[in-house]
């Protein structure tokens, strides 16, 4: 199996994009009590390069002018600090250059009525994910989400 | 998403499973909206068997609170699990909310 997978970033290709990360986080070995949080921050994130990530500019990295843009996943297994085994995700997009992670964060203690309705799938891709960063290459935007596996058995 | 709804005492009880997504979670607002028509307005939304929610789920649930809020109505939670339970603490909806372990606990007063 490829370990990445290149769609159109719309909605309709979300359930493709996170089966692809499910079945590649089945074969690189990751425990099956992570597979929820693995899904639900990449869900996060790759819902708001669906609504975001092309909105207002001309959509790059289409095939055609008119095309939507693009959007890639792929799957990798890092050795991270203290000998950590780490599943990681990275998300790539061709959009106008946006980094998710600097927008502030809602207000969790709010009451009811003073809640607005939306904003807190950044949050939750931040607080369910071991390690996430947003790094802007020179076409694309790129975020990478790990979890920590287990510790390498030479490390316990 | 599946829903059954039954009653118990003066609350509607929702019974949600599935994954409440970006794709399905609509259908849990449509299934709140519904109760509404009929005239409910105290839901127990049991999750029992939702398995995983994600912020779209959290909206839903928002927006429907907020309307039943504006009828003087109300909605509780009853079997909220793993990855259930941590994105309501993580979103704060585990303190806005009143949570219980089931619907019969949840359906008193």
């Amino acid at each position: 199996m490829a370990d990445a997978l290149r769609l159109e970033a719309l909605l309709d290709n979300l359930e493709a994009l996170l089966d692809f990360v499910a079945a590649r986080a089945k074969a690189l070995d990751v425990p099956p009590e992570l597979a929820g949080r693995v899904r639900l921050v990449l869900e996060e994130l790759l819902v708001n390069v669906c609504n975001y990530a092309y909105a207002g500019s001309g959509a790059r990295g289409g095939a055609e002018p008119d095309s939507p843009g693009l959007v890639e996943v792929r799957c990798l297994r890092r050795v991270g600090g203290q000998a950590t085994n780490l599943f990681c995700v990275r998300i790539r997009d061709w959009g106008s250059p946006f980094d998710p992670l600097t927008r502030e964060a809602p207000d969790t203690g709010a009451g009811l009525d003073e809640r607005p309705v939306g904003g807190l799938g950044i949050l939750l891709a931040v607080e369910m994910a071991d390690h996430l960063d947003y790094c802007r290459e020179p076409d694309a935007n790129v975020l990478t989400a790990c979890f920590i596996m287990n510790p390498t058995a030479n490390h316990p | 998403m599946e829903f059954t709804t039954n009653k118990i005492g003066g609350y509607a009880v929702l019974e949600a499973s599935g994954r409440m997504d970006a794709v399905t979670a609509g259908e849990f607002e449509k299934a709140c909206g519904e109760l509404m028509d009929a005239g409910e307005t105290r839901i127990v939304a049991d999750l029992t068997g939702v398995d995983y929610i994600s912020s779209a789920g959290l909206r839903s649930i928002l927006s429907s609170a907020k309307k039943l809020r504006g009828m003087s109505g109300e909605i509780r939670f009853c079997g909220l699990t793993g990855m259930v339970n941590d994105v309501f603490t993580v979103s704060g909806f585990a303190a806005m909310f009143k949570l219980f372990d089931t619907a019969a606990d949840a359906a008193q007063d």
